[in-house]
C-alpha cells in the first residue's frame, strides 16, 4: 500500500498547507499568553481576533458572537447545559433520532438525570417533519437542537425554519453544524438560530478547536469556568495556534464554497452513479433528500461493512461504516435505523465522503476495485441468491 | 481499528471451505440477519465411520466472522463427529491466534454452528438429541439462551456481564437482560466456589453427584440417545448405570472413561471411583 485514497473527510480532513503554515509561527516565535500584560504575550491577541472575523466571515456573523472551544462536542456541551443552566424551571429537550452523539448521548445521560427529551422522527430519507417539530415544543421547552446535516448521510436539515418554528414558541435554538460548515452557505445574520457548533478538524484546521456561536444578547452560561478568556464565556488558556489555524481554514473555506458545490459535488454524483451502474442491489441512503455535495451513503444489500473496508483498506482507500460489528453495537447505527433501512441492507452500509483535495481519478480507482470486493463478500454470504451473486 | 493477528486476515482475505455442500449430511445455521453475522455450515460425514469428509461454509459478518469459520472447516475435516463435538470456542479463537475481546462472539458463533449440524446429523439418524424441554432465552434481542451463555461462562472463565456480552452478544442491544446475566454469573460462581466434597454430608455428596450427572455428562451423552443413573454411593466408590442408547452401545466403556470420569473427579472429588453396575 503506498497511496493513500482519503474518502473519509466527515471522520476528519487533512490540514491544508496554507493552514500549516498560518500556525506555524505561532508554534514557534509567538508562543506567548494572549492574556499577558507584555508586548511579547499581548500582541498575539490581535492575531487571535483576526482569526475570530475570519471564523465570523464564514458563519456570517459578528466576530463577538464567536466563543472558541476545544472542540465541536465542547460546543454542543456547552449549548445544552447554558440553556438547562439559563431556564432552571424548564425540563424539556427536543431534538431529533439522527443527531451526532454529542447531542444524542448528551440526551440520553440527561433523561436520567431528570430530564425528558423528545426525539423527532425521520422518514425514510432521513427528512424532518416540521409540523412534528411545532407540536414537540412547549411550555417545558428550554432548548430546540437539531444537527444542519447529518454525519452518516450528509442530509440537510431545514433548520433556518426550525429556528424560525422554535422562536414562534419563545424557545432558544441550537444547531450542530460541524458536517454543514464549509460545505453548504450558512449565513447566520439572516437566520434565527441562536447558538451553531462547529469543529476545525472537519474543515482542514487542525484536530483540538472548536466553536460556539452565541447570538448576542442570548441568554447564557459558561461550562467551564476559571479565567476571563473569551471574555468570560469560556476560561481556559485559548489553544492559539488551533485558533489560528481554524481562521485560516474559514477563509479558504469561505474562498472555496462554490467549489465545494461543483466540484466535490461532481465528484460525488460521479462515484454515486458508477457504482449504481456497476453494482446491482445497492441502495443511496438520503437519495431523495437535500445532502451534503460531499457525502455518500450507500448500502451493499448482504454483505458487512467492516469486511467491506478492510478490503478497501488493502488498497489504500479510506471510508467509514455505518454498522461497526463489536459486541458493544451490534445494530447498524441509530440513523441508518431511523431511516428504517432494511437489516439485509444496513449491515453492509459504507460512507464515502470527499473533499476538494480529492481527485476524478480517485474515484476512478475506486469505482474500478469496489465491484469486486462485493461479489467476493457476497459469494461468501448465505444471503445471496445464486444467481444475483454479482 | 480492530487489532487481528495476521492469521486471522490472512483467513477473512482468503478464506477456506467456502460454499455449500450438495445432499449434506449435516446443516448448521446459526445467527440472524439483525445480529449483523449468520453461518451456515454443510458437512459430508462419511456413515461408517462418523469421519467428516468435507466441511463448507457460507457467512455473512465482519472480518473475524468469516475467519471464525473458515478455520472451523480447517479443524473438523477428518476428525470423527465425536470428535469434533469436542471443539470449544476457546480453540477457534486460539487457532487464530486470538481474537479481540469484542469479537470473542465470532469463535461462539462457530462453536455454536457446528453443535448445530452435529445435532442436525443426530436427529437426521433418528436419535433423540435433547429432552423436549425448551430452552430457556435471556438475551431476547439476539435470542441467546441461558445454556449458551453458561457454557461460554465455563470455557471462557469469564467473570462480568460485559464479557458475557464480547462472548454471546447477550445483552449488547437494549441492555434489559443485564440483570438476568449478572445472576447467572453469580449462580454459576457460587455454584463453583461449594464446600469441599469431603466435608459434604452423605446427602449433599449424592445431590452433587446427581447435578454434576444431569448437567455435565447426561447432555452430552442424551446426544448419543442415552443418560446415566446414580445407583449408589460408598464411601469413594459411584455406582452408575447407563440407560437408553448407551446401555447397548459399543462406545460405552470408552465414553465412560473419557466423559464421566472427567467430571466426576474434576468437579467432586479426585479419589472418586466410578464403577459401572
Amino acid at each position: 500500500m503506498n497511496k493513500i485514497i482519503y474518502f473519509d473527510n466527515n471522520a476528519t480532513t487533512r490540514v491544508s498547507p496554507e493552514v500549516k503554515e498560518a500556525m506555524d509561527l505561532f508554534l514557534t516565535e509567538l508562543y506567548g499568553n494572549p492574556s499577558s500584560i507584555h508586548q511579547f504575550g499581548g500582541q498575539v491577541k490581535k492575531h487571535l481576533e483576526a482569526a475570530r472575523s475570519q471564523v465570523a466571515g464564514l458563519l456570517g456573523c459578528q466576530p463577538e458572537e464567536i466563543i472558541f472551544t476545544s472542540c465541536g462536542t465542547e460546543s454542543d456541551s456547552t449549548a445544552i447545559y447554558s440553556a438547562l443552566n439559563a431556564y432552571p424551571e424548564k425540563k424539556h429537550i427536543v431534538t431529533t433520532s439522527v443527531e451526532h452523539p454529542a447531542i444524542y448521548n448528551l440526551c440520553r445521560y440527561l433523561e436520567k438525570q431528570g430530564y425528558r427529551v423528545t426525539y423527532l422522527k425521520v422518514d425514510e430519507e432521513g427528512r424532518l417533519n416540521l409540523e412534528e417539530l411545532e407540536k414537540a415544543i412547549g411550555p417545558e421547552t428550554a432548548i430546540v437542537s437539531i444537527m444542519w446535516a447529518n454525519n452518516e448521510t450528509g442530509v440537510v436539515m431545514p433548520v433556518e425554519k426550525a429556528a424560525e418554528i422554535a422562536h414562534k414558541k419563545g424557545v432558544l435554538f441550537h444547531t450542530d453544524a460541524v458536517q454543514a460548515a464549509s460545505k453548504i452557505p450558512i449565513n447566520l445574520a439572516g437566520s434565527q438560530i441562536d447558538m451553531l457548533s462547529i469543529s476545525g478538524h472537519k474543515l482542514h484546521a487542525p484536530k483540538g478547536i472548536g466553536v460556539l456561536y452565541v447570538r448576542q444578547g442570548t441568554k447564557f452560561v459558561p461550562f467551564l469556568r476559571g479565567g476571563h478568556q473569551e471574555n468570560g464565556q469560556r476560561a481556559g488558556t485559548e489553544n492559539v495556534p488551533g485558533i489560528i489555524g481554524l481562521g485560516k481554514a474559514s477563509e479558504l473555506a469561505l474562498n472555496n464554497l462554490e467549489k465545494e458545490q461543483s466540484y466535490v459535488g461532481s465528484l460525488r454524483d460521479r462515484l454515486e452513479k458508477g457504482l449504481l451502474n456497476r453494482i446491482p442491489n445497492i441502495k443511496i441512503n438520503g437519495a431523495r433528500a437535500p445532502r451534503l455535495p460531499n457525502t455518500l451513503s450507500v448500502s451493499f444489500e448482504f454483505v458487512e461493512g467492516e469486511s467491506i473496508l478492510l478490503l478497501l483498506s488493502d488498497y489504500g482507500i479510506c471510508a467509514s461504516t455505518g454498522s461497526a460489528c463489536s459486541s458493544g453495537s451490534l445494530e447498524p447505527s441509530h440513523v441508518l435505523q431511523a431511516m428504517k433501512i432494511p437489516f439485509t441492507f444496513a449491515h453492509g452500509t459504507v460512507r464515502f465522503s470527499l473533499s476538494i483535495y480529492n481527485t476524478e481519478e480517485e474515484v476512478d480507482y475506486v469505482l474500478e476495485v469496489l465491484p469486486g470486493i462485493i461479489k467476493k463478500l457476497r459469494d461468501i454470504s448465505p444471503f445471496s441468491p445464486a444467481n444475483s451473486a454479482h | 481499528m480492530w487489532d487481528y493477528t495476521d492469521k486471522v486476515m490472512e483467513h477473512f482475505k482468503n478464506p477456506r471451505n467456502v460454499g455449500e455442500i450438495e445432499n449434506p449430511d449435516a446443516v448448521g445455521e446459526v445467527g440472524s440477519i439483525v445480529c449483523g453475522d449468520v453461518l451456515k455450515l454443510t458437512l459430508k460425514i462419511n456413515p461408517e465411520n462418523h469421519l467428516i469428509e468435507d466441511a463448507k461454509f457460507k457467512t455473512f459478518g465482519c472480518a473475524s466472522a468469516i475467519a471464525s469459520s473458515s478455520v472451523l472447516t480447517e479443524m473438523i475435516k477428518g476428525k470423527t463427529v465425536e470428535e469434533a463435538a469436542r471443539i470449544t470456542n476457546k480453540e477457534i479463537a486460539d487457532y487464530l491466534g486470538g481474537l479481540p475481546e469484542q469479537k470473542m462472539h465470532c469463535s461462539v458463533m462457530g462453536m455454536e454452528a457446528l453443535q448445530a449440524a452435529i445435532e442436525n446429523y443426530y436427529t437426521k439418524k433418528g436419535m433423540k438429541v435433547f429432552p423436549g424441554e425448551q430452552e430457556k432465552i435471556i438475551c431476547k434481542c439476539f435470542n441467546v439462551s441461558e445454556k449458551t451463555i453458561l457454557k461460554a461462562i465455563e470455557l471462557n472463565s469469564l467473570k462480568t456481564v460485559e464479557q458475557v456480552t464480547d462472548y454471546t452478544k447477550a445483552g449488547g442491544n437494549c441492555g434489559q437482560c443485564k440483570g438476568e446475566i449478572e445472576k447467572t454469573l453469580k449462580d454459576y460462581w457460587a455454584r463453583q466456589r461449594q464446600t469441599p466434597y469431603q466435608e459434604l454430608t452423605t446427602v449433599e455428596k449424592i445431590r452433587l453427584i446427581e447435578r454434576i450427572l444431569d448437567e455435565e455428562i447426561n447432555p452430552k451423552l442424551r446426544e448419543d440417545g442415552g443418560w446415566l443413573e446414580l445407583i449408589d454411593l460408598d464411601g469413594k466408590t459411584v455406582k452408575v448405570r447407563f440407560l437408553g442408547a448407551c446401555s447397548s452401545c459399543l462406545l460405552a466403556n470408552q465414553t465412560f472413561k473419557e466423559v464421566v470420569e472427567k467430571a466426576l473427579r474434576g468437579k467432586a472429588a479426585e479419589d472418586l471411583e466410578i464403577v459401572l453396575v
